[in-house]
Formats: structure tokens, sequence, C-alpha cells
């Protein structure tokens, strides 16, 4: 890279690929040259010099006066951003919120910069998650380098997605190269989780013509790709999704199967993040993670960018997730609204989730498992208007169906349900820290999962995404989860969609999902909200209502589950599940092992044949249900249905419990607390 | 007056500028952003940074004026206005306004207000200096020479 002299112009060729130019090309030679620069600063003066010196670096500058502005102006164009700078003290919003909420909705690398040079302000920039922190006054040599964020965030992308269930990528894997191409896909991740959420997932194929630019040209999942894809997903089974047969499927010219690895990748964590988020801001984080700490930051993005996403599409109105809420709130147990439209949701966003760290995932987990448990409790029949709100961005999610639809036409109301249930995140959030395990939890919970939807990103946001976002992504998983456990709970039949009662609904999903197996991290527990019975949360009980695995569903789960191939996913985590005795008393820290999560049951189509299949999923809703109350209580992000695990219905007790104890083992502190407990479990008759 | 002589004019005025205190490093950064394709850089961001500087400064006069002060607010904007005084070089006014900061800080409205005089008082300078700087410029360009911003290396 020759940096040039006179103003610093850079022009580099640098190896990276291609970055997405704003026209949608790919420019592998002038990296960094043409890195789109978000600029945001209430200060006039200081916007306009640090245009110029923006722009004497060769970087596409676009400015804004105001974070709101700025908020929209990323969502419309969730793929035209590389980097966003933004001051701390803006009048209409602080910078830090901005920086949480462009971490959960776009997961951009943000740099934060302020005339304030005090240690606090610098490092509550760090935890907040920006990439940088810049001292005004702004000197231009400083912004020369801004370039090496957006690298290392991919670069730091691609080795999740390498970590977490490559295993069918195996020796795919691309070069540094292909890297940004894929990357790019994760730049896009806000981008297809839009996309995810409005549109249904639709398997036509489209024309794309971006990868078949250059050298790994980056791949833009735009939202009809990315609909493809979840709709590819989801026909497969989220335990058979693997990358190949994804590309079959979706039958895109140009697309490789890295570039769909990848994304699955992504998807995963995104699905993982959605069930993990957990009411608990910055709490759950930390809590559930524990080690994950690090993971915090990411998750979060992903988080707020399903909240983002959801709330970007608009499609789901605050007020269908209030009145998700109120509805989650108002029925006790037989809340069951949460249609597994919400756990369908997850799934899409497990998909986001794969940028996730696992540890983050567990975050979502644990902001999943919030939500979860209301789902459980919370009627799977979501009022289909609800749903139809909330499932907005469910149905972008693609298919998602919920497998919850067994219920009833949950599907849409997933979206719907999930909206509300972001909105009710934060009530969830707060109702999950109740012990209620009323459906009441529900509605915040599911807010949570509903986040990630659509809703997600206007809920989530709301909510503080879990602080750090990561709620967001959790909510629509979680919401999904909790579907799922509900008909878990109330179907005892595990296979196909039914989801077991007593096991978690979510778990089922998740199995039944399959692909997301993988991404069911234990921190996923039900949520993955692949399983549709919430009867698995309220069975579950679990003591840690954090660790509502299932969350994680939609995220790889431990890592040791990542290996799984996507297929596995589910069939480990159910297996997982099944192993694990269901005992509701099973503590969740058993559940641990259940990380295999049920994966999102992303599989399109009815969640019963996913659940069946996937028994996995089953498995994580039996699992649930079985510890729907522990996992109420605790955390369930062990409970994780793992969908692979168990092919068919095992004991969803079993199920739950794996899943719960993973959940609670994994879960650690359980800020979490997912307060599943006021959800499911009262809903679940048992 | 000849180029030549406007031009050394220009220099030796910039110089003092800088070693007055009035300006530093940052200023320079600024004049060498400018170029052909933005040959009126300097100029615009001087005028945004006057317009903004004299709107922060009503409305400091404002929240000071007030039968209970609002600290936080006055606060505010100092600090937005250290933050382009110092993006723009005007390095007394940004001093001014660290002090201003403190007694933010303190509550102490009686000593904000001094420190608002005294703020007041550097960006009058500095916008006076800037302003015969501007037209110093603009009478060099129009004789037909070019601003030589490359002498200003000291």
């Amino acid at each position: 890279m020759n940096l040039s002299n006179g103003k610093g112009s850079m022009s580099t060729v640098s190896s990276g690929g291609g970055w997405k130019q704003a026209g949608g090309d790919v420019v592998s030679d002038q990296f960094p040259a043409g890195l789109r620069v978000l600029v945001v600063d209430d200060d006039p003066t200081c916007l306009m010099i640090l245009e110029k010196m923006l722009k004497t670096c060769l970087y596409e500058v676009t400015k804004c006066k105001r974070a709101e502005v700025a908020l929209s102006l990323l969502r419309e164009n969730k793929n035209g951003y590389d980097i966003v700078i933004s001051d701390v003290h803006m009048p209409d919003m602080d910078g830090f919120k901005l920086l949480e909420q462009i971490g959960l909705e776009m997961d951009l690398p943000v740099i934060m910069m302020s005339a304030d040079d005090g240690k606090n302000v610098v490092m509550k920039g760090v935890t907040h998650g920006a990439c940088d922190y810049l001292i005004k006054p702004v000197r231009i040599e400083a912004l020369r380098n801004i370039w090496q964020h957006v690298v290392r965030k991919r670069k730091n992308e691609w080795k999740d997605l390498e970590q977490s269930g490559s295993a069918e990528e195996g020796g795919d894997r691309q070069p540094k190269q292909s890297e940004d191409a894929d990357y790019s896909s994760s730049a896009n991740e806000g981008n297809w989780k839009n996309s995810k959420r409005r549109k249904d997932e639709e398997e036509d194929p489209e024309e794309r013509d971006d990868t078949s630019t250059l050298k790994k040209p980056r791949v833009v999942w735009s939202v009809e790709l990315h609909q493809q894809f979840v709709g590819a997903v989801n026909q497969l089974g989220i335990d058979k999704a693997v990358p190949k047969k994804i590309l079959e499927l979706m039958n895109v010219p140009g697309l490789t199967r890295e570039n769909v690895a990848s994304h699955l990748q992504k998807y995963r964590l995104y699905l993982r993040r959605l069930s993990g988020v957990s009411q608990h801001p910055n709490n759950l984080s930390g809590s559930f993670m524990g080690t994950q700490e690090a993971a915090y930051g990411p998750l979060s993005s992903l988080n707020g960018l399903d909240l983002q996403t959801l709330a970007a599409t608009g499609q789901l109105p605050a007020q269908s997730l209030a009145t998700l809420q109120a509805a989650g709130l108002g029925r006790s147990a037989a809340k069951a609204r949460m249609p597994m439209p919400i756990v369908e949701q997850r799934n899409l966003f497990s998909f986001e989730n794969p940028k996730l760290r696992f540890g983050e995932a567990q975050q979502q987990h644990l902001n999943s498992n919030k939500p979860m448990n209301l789902l459980h409790g919370i009627p799977t029949t979501m009022e289909p208007k609800q749903l139809a709100n909330l499932h907005h961005s469910s149905h972008s999610l693609g298919s998602m169906n919920m497998p919850v639809n067994a219920h009833g036409g949950q599907g849409s109301q997933s979206g719907s349900l999930l909206m509300q249930m972001s909105q009710s995140q934060p009530r969830g959030q707060m109702l999950n820290e109740a012990t209620g395990n009323h459906v009441p939890r529900l509605p915040s919970t599911i807010g949570q999962p509903i986040m990630s939807n659509a809703m997600a990103g206007g809920v989530l946001a709301r909510n503080g995404l879990a602080e750090n976002g990561r709620g967001a992504g959790y909510s629509p998983i979680t919401q999904s989860s909790s579907m799922l456990n509900y008909p878990l709970n109330n179907s005892a039949e595990m296979s196909g969609n039914t989801f077991p009662l007593g096991s978690t609904p979510g778990i089922s999903t998740l199995a039944s999902k399959g692909g997301f197996q993988d991404e069911v991290n234990s921190d996923i527990k039900v949520s993955g909200g692949l399983i549709p019975s919430y009867d698995i949360f309220s069975e579950l009980h679990q003591p840690k209502s954090n660790d509502w695995e299932l969350q994680n569903v939609g995220l790889t789960f431990n890592g040791s589950q990542q290996s799984n191939s996507m297929q596995n996913n589910l069939d480990v985590g159910s297996s997982i599940l099944a192993h694990q005795s269901f005992s509701s008393g099973q503590s969740n820290g058993e559940n641990r092992n259940v990380s295999s999560v049920v994966k999102p049951i992303f599989s399109t189509g009815d969640a019963t044949d996913h659940v069946n299949v996937h028994s996995s999923g089953q498995l994580l809703n039996t699992f649930f249900a079985d510890n729907s109350v522990r996992v109420k209580s605790e955390r369930v992000s062990d409970a994780n249905c793992q969908p692979g695990l168990f092919p068919e219905q095992f004991g969803q007790e079993d199920l739950m419990s794996a899943l719960l104890k993973q959940q609670q083992g994994g879960i650690g502190p359980t800020e979490n607390e997912f307060d599943f407990d006021g959800y499911t479990m009262d809903n679940i008759p048992v | 007056m000849e180029v030549g002589q406007m031009q050394r004019t220009w220099i030796e005025y910039t110089k003092s500028l800088f070693s007055e205190g009035f300006l530093d490093a940052q200023f320079t950064q600024l004049q060498l952003l400018q170029d052909e394709s933005n040959p009126d850089f300097v100029v615009e961001v001087v005028s945004l940074f006057f317009e903004d500087s004299e709107r922060l400064l009503n409305d400091l006069t404002r929240a000071l004026d007030q039968p209970i002060v609002d600290f936080k607010k006055v606060d505010a904007h100092v600090h937005q206005l250290k933050g382009s005084s110092s993006s723009i070089g005007a390095q007394r006014v940004k001093n001014a306004c660290i002090g201003f900061r403190n007694f933010c800080e303190q509550q102490n409205a009686e000593a904000c207000l001094r420190c608002l005089q005294q703020v007041k008082q550097e960006y009058y300078l500095v916008k006076n200096k800037l302003e015969t700087l501007i037209r110093l410029e603009q009478q060099i360009v129009a004789a037909g020479g070019s601003v030589p911003m490359e002498e200003l290396s000291f």
C-alpha cells in the first residue's frame, strides 16, 4: 500500500479483497481508498474538517449532524458504510448509545471521538465496544489508519465463522482475500437481517451477479439473496442446512459455497444471539458469557442489529410489541402466544449471529433465554395480529416458519410476536428477572427475540439490548424459543412440529432447524426459536433463567458444538438434549452439554416436520420443557437445544434438563436471569 | 502592494499568530488541507467556526443569565466550544474553555461569568486576527499570487 505524499491520500493496493463500493462494485485494489465512512458530529466546524480530512485520505464520506439521522442512514443502507465515526457528546443522543445501536444493528466498527480525553470517557468507549477513541482535535494522521478497524473486524468475523462449525467448509477456507468477499456479507448482516424480516423466505433463486466480479468479489447479501438463503436453510432444515445444499437450493450464479458458508455462520450466530439476548443488559452479557466479555461487543452489535433491523423494517410497530407484551403479561401461562414465528425469527437471526463469538452468543443467550421463558408461558397462540406484526421480521427471516406454526399460524405471528417481544424485551428482561414465570415474561422476552427479527432493532434498542444490544439479537430468538416451548409443553409430541409439551419447545424448534444446531450453543437454549414449543421452557423451570440456551439456539453453541456441521447441530443438540435427562429438576448446569442447542429451527415449512426430523429441536423442547421451570429462573443458556443431538424425540425432559443443565452450568452468574420462569412455567401445562 | 510583499506580510503575520498562541498546529493542518480542489476550505471552515461560536456564546450568556443556572447545560456548551475551537486551532479560546469547564463543575456561577467574559474576549481577538489573515490571502490571490502555505513550516 503506498501512502501517497502530499495530503496523504491513500492509494493502496492492498491484498484485501474488494471493498464493496457504494455502488456495489467490488474494488479490490483500491483499498483502503473508497472506504465508506459515516461521520456523526453536531459540531459543524468539526464535521467539515473531518469530512475534508477523510476525503483527503480518499475515503468516501457521508456526514450528518444528528445521531438519529445517522441511524436512519445506516438502516436504510445497511451495506452502505464500512465504518462510523461519532462524537461522544451530542444533543439528541448520547454517542455511546449510538455506538451500541450501531454495533447491534449493523455491527460496523465505530470510532468515538471527543474533545474530552478523560480516562472515564475513554473507558466508556472501550466498554461500549468502540473500536477506537480519538481525541479532538483530530489530526489527519489519525484518520489515515481507520481502515484497519474495518479489516480487523472482518478478519475476526472470518475467524468466528471458521471456528464455529466450519466443518463443512473444510478446506474451503478461503484465503484472506475471500474473506473480504465473505465478510462483506457480514457487513451486510444488518442487511440481510432486514431482508429476512421483511420478506418471507422464498426460494426464488435470484441472479446475483455480485459474486461474479473480480477476484473474491465481495458477496453482497442483499435482501433478496438473504431471503433465498434463509429459505434454503429453512427448507433444508437447520440441522441439514449445509452450505453445499443451501447453495444448490439457492441456485444463484456466481455464489460460492464459501460465501454461503460464511453467511450461514453469521446467520447462526445471529440466531444464537437472538436467542441469547436476554433482558439483561450488560449484566447478562457479563454474567452470561462469563468469559465472553470480549464477545460482548460483537454481541451487542448483533443484537443491536437485530433490533435495528427489526426496527428498521418498521414492520413491527412498537405497538404490536406492546400488545404482545401486554398480552403476554396479561396472560399467564396461557400466553403461548408466541408462536413459533419467533423461533423462526430467531433462526434467522442466528445467522447473523455467526459473527458473534460464542461468548456473545451466550450473552444473547441470556437475552434470549429470558424471552424463551416468556414464550413458554405464552400460549403459543399468539394473536395473529400480533404475530403478524412481530413476524414482520420473521417473515423476512425467510421461512422461519415458526415451527410453532403448528400451534396455529404462529408463523406470521411470530413475527409480530417477536416484535412484541422485542418490545417487551425491556419488560421481558425485567420479567425475566422476576421469577414470575408467568407469561408476562414472555412479552418481554419475546420482545427480545423478536427484536432480532425486526423489531429487535427498535425494541431491543430500547431495551438497551441487553445493554449491549445483545438483547436485541436475542429477542427474536428468545421468542422463538419460548414459542417453541409452548408447543412442546402442550403437545407432548416432540416429534413433528408439536413440541413436546414438557420439553422446551424452543428446543424442538431448534432441533428441527438442524442446521442451527451448531449454533445452538448452550446459550441458546431453547431460544433457538426453533422450538415452537414453549412447553419446554415452562417445564424447564430452570432455576437459571438466564441461560436460556435457547436463545443461543441460533448461536453456535459451546465451541464444541460448533464444530458440528450445521446438520449436526441439530442433531447434536438434540441428542445432547435427549441424553440429558430431562428431569426438570435438572439444574441448568448440566444443560451445558446441551449446548449443541437446538439450532433454531429454521427449517422452512412447518416446524413440525423439522421437529420430527430434527428431533433435536424437540429434544430441546422437551429439554426446555423440562427445564423450563428451571430455565426460567436460570439461564437456559445451556439448554440450547442441541437440535442435532436428538434426532428423535427423546424425552423432552431429558432434553430440557440437559439443556438446562448446560445452561445453568454454562451460565455462570445468573445475571441473565432470564426469568423465564415468569413465562413459560406458568403457561406450560406441564 | 505587490504580490511578493503581500506574501511576505502574510507569512509574518501568520507566524506571529502562532507564536502569540492565537493559533496552534491544528490550524496548520487546516491550511494544509486546502488544495486546488477546495481552494476556499480554510475560509469556509473559519466562517463556520465563527457562526457556531457566536451561537454558543449567546447560548452561554443566556444560560448564565438565568436565575437558576443549569450548569450541565453550560458545561455542554462550553464543551462544544472547546471542541470546535480546538478543531480549528484557536488555542487561546480552547484554553479559556478548559478553565471555564472547571468552574462549571464547581457550579460557581460568578466564576463562570468571568470565564465567559474571558472566552468572549479571546474569541473576538482570534476572530479579528483570522479575518485579517483571510483578507490578506484574498488580496494575494486577487493580485494573481498564491498563498505561500509551504512557508509555514516553522
